[in-house]
């Protein structure tokens, strides 16, 4: 299917993400063509055919629920862009 | 020195003729001299390498070393190396120092392996040339005007012109096979769940896996006996028994059952390319192998079926940088959507940008289940023929790569039919089996690369397979001239 630019604009804000308004049309059309490539699977004949999630078909572990981990979150934060008392800084939410 | 293999350093260094320091050094020297021509490294880890290497040293000198102590490796920039950059070649992880190892790189560390640097690869390991680099393209060693495959190609032109004596990469569609193939080196991608994920960065979760890049079979077993094993760590790693990789590769291979799937000597392989893999294949009739006619009919529908699985997962994965807790955040936000889009955008690469557009279009509100679930259950059909064919061969071999590699640039405006040039490697990591390419000849003066695919957890007798055919031929021996 073809893709419009109000379609890749939809996508890119569910994505979070900000394409200039000069990458949109080279975006939708090789968006298009991905897509053109993806449609074969259409033919696929897959009724009754259990999807497949993991190569040998395994089930999440669980482990004990203890704690097994250390508090490092000074040295995780040390690569943030910002923090203050240990909480990371972002523009204002609530005016 | 560097014309040896792992295994010859590994004796050299027992026997005492060189030392880690002297050895380190030399690679250390070659990168300086060689990699401007290649651009194969992103970081060059010189002071902590020699710091490394004097420790290797001292360890032997105390009785306490493994085969691989003191042996300087690369690792692909996709591997959390404690307090050096890991930039996964994106702009979004330039300023990303990683605050702890990968198991792949502890697990090395502990076995004594000196670390040279941090290799060069497509962003966010999205592609099959190594263009999409944040760090700019890497050439291939043999013809400067060629990629060298990707997205592991800065270990794979590391190896192939000696920088390093070996490397690590990762491979979620063909990422270290078809590399290893155009730059004419041994690699070897293991089965899914072999290696632990923990550290590497994600891209297709239920695809991605780390394994060896070396000259030889030999050296990629010694290095997946350091890597592999289960990690409580990694939620799909698989809690099953680590072989001494090393233990069989002289068994002989009288019987071996190979299998030739038809749907890979079809009218897309390059003329030149197929008969340098049926040579080969001829070779191992030599070496008492029979060949088997085999059919992988769902074969067409990996290539699809990877274009929504492994965008839908990288969408889910990426959505992590988000410019709060780590990696770039764009200059001025005006609010906190602001924030996340702009660092988004500037952040990632076109190729990027367009995975995670096709994933999130392919998982948005009514499309899952004519996406991705489809696409699951197409994976199933590629898995079953596999299995299906595994019922009557012990390996399966075929071309790595359509054809001999590509121009810088051929293929940058066409994404889709850079994808189709992984036809051969994809539908490996559908199934999560093992593969291996090793260098079986030449084309136009270019390595070409013969792929051999194994059943699951069996990369012992894919090593050994690899192993057997070395020791006829030497085209896994040869370098290219420019950097001998």
């Amino acid at each position: 299917m073809a893709l419009h630019k109000d379609d890749v604009l939809k996508i890119a804000h569910l994505a979070r993400l900000q394409l200039a308004e000069d990458e949109i049309p080279a975006t939708t059309e090789r968006l298009t063509s991905i897509l053109g490539l993806i449609e074969q699977l259409q033919a696929a004949p897959t009724e009754g055919v259990a999807p497949m999630a993991h190569p040998t078909d395994a089930i999440q572990r669980l482990r004990d629920d203890q704690v097994t981990e250390t508090n490092q979150r000074e040295a995780y934060q040390q690569i943030a862009p910002a923090v203050e008392d240990g909480l990371y800084l972002v523009p204002k939410v609530i005016e | 020195m560097h014309n040896q293999t792992l295994k010859a350093l590994s004796e050299a260094l027992a026997n005492g003729q060189v030392s880690s320091e002297e050895l380190t050094r030399h690679y250390l020297e070659r990168i300086a001299q060689h990699d401007p021509q290649l651009n194969s490294f992103i970081t060059v880890t010189q002071e902590q390498a020699m710091t490394q290497a004097r420790a290797a040293d001292q360890h032997r000198a105390a009785g306490k070393a493994t085969p691989l102590t003191g042996i300087p490796i690369a690792h692909k920039d996709i591997f959390c190396t404690q307090g050096v950059k890991t930039s996964c070649a994106s702009r979004m992880l330039d300023n990303f120092i990683a605050p702890y190892d990968a198991t792949v790189v502890a697990q090395l560390a502990a076995a004594g392996v000196v670390t040279l640097g941090k290799t060069n690869m497509d962003e966010f390991a999205m592609g099959s040339s190594n263009e999409t680099s944040f760090y700019g393209p890497v050439n291939n060693p043999w013809d400067t005007d060629y990629v060298p495959g990707g997205s592991s190609g800065g270990s794979a032109a590391a190896v192939a012109a000696r920088l390093a004596p070996a490397a690590t990469g990762t491979d979620t569609g063909g990422s270290i096979r078809q590399p290893a193939s155009l730059c004419g080196i041994t690699g070897l991608k293991p089965t899914y769940g072999r290696v632990s994920r923990w550290g590497m960065i994600a891209f297709a979760s239920s695809l991605d896996q780390a394994g060896p890049m070396t000259q030889t079979a030999e050296d990629a077993a010694l290095l997946l006996n350091a890597m592999a094993g289960f990690d409580h760590r990694d939620s799909t790693s698989t809690d099953i028994e680590v072989p001494d990789f090393t233990a069989d590769l002289n068994r002989p291979l009288d019987g071996l059952r190979i299998g030739l799937p038809k749907e890979f000597f079809d009218q897309g392989l390059d003329a030149e390319v197929g008969a340098v893999v049926q040579a080969a294949i001829a070779q191992y009739e030599k070496l008492g192998a029979t060949l088997v006619d085999i059919e992988l009919p769902n074969t067409h529908l990996s290539i699809p079926a990877y274009y929504v699985v492994a965008p839908a997962e990288a969408s889910s994965n990426l959505s992590r940088y988000d410019g709060v807790r780590f990696g770039y955040r764009c200059a001025d936000p005006m609010d906190l959507e602001d924030l996340y889009k702009r660092s988004r955008g500037e952040g990632f690469g076109d190729e990027v940008k367009r995975r995670i557009l096709i994933g999130t279009y392919a998982l948005s509100a009514g499309y899952y289940d004519a996406y991705y679930l489809k696409a699951q259950k197409a994976r199933r059909l590629i898995k079953n023929d596999f299995d299906a064919a595994f019922q009557q061969v012990d390996v399966i071999m075929g071309p790595t790569s359509p054809n001999a590699g590509f121009k810088l640039g051929e293929k940058a405006a066409d994404p889709v039919s850079m994808y189709l040039s992984d036809i051969y490697t994809i539908s490996v990591n559908m199934a999560g089996l093992p593969g291996i390419s090793i260098p079986a000849g030449m084309s136009q003066g270019r390595p070409v690369g013969l792929q051999i695919i194994g059943n699951y957890f069996d990369e012992a007798r894919l090593l050994n397979v690899a192993h057997r055919y070395q020791q006829e031929t030497d085209w896994h021996a040869q370098l290219p001239a420019a950097f001998a």
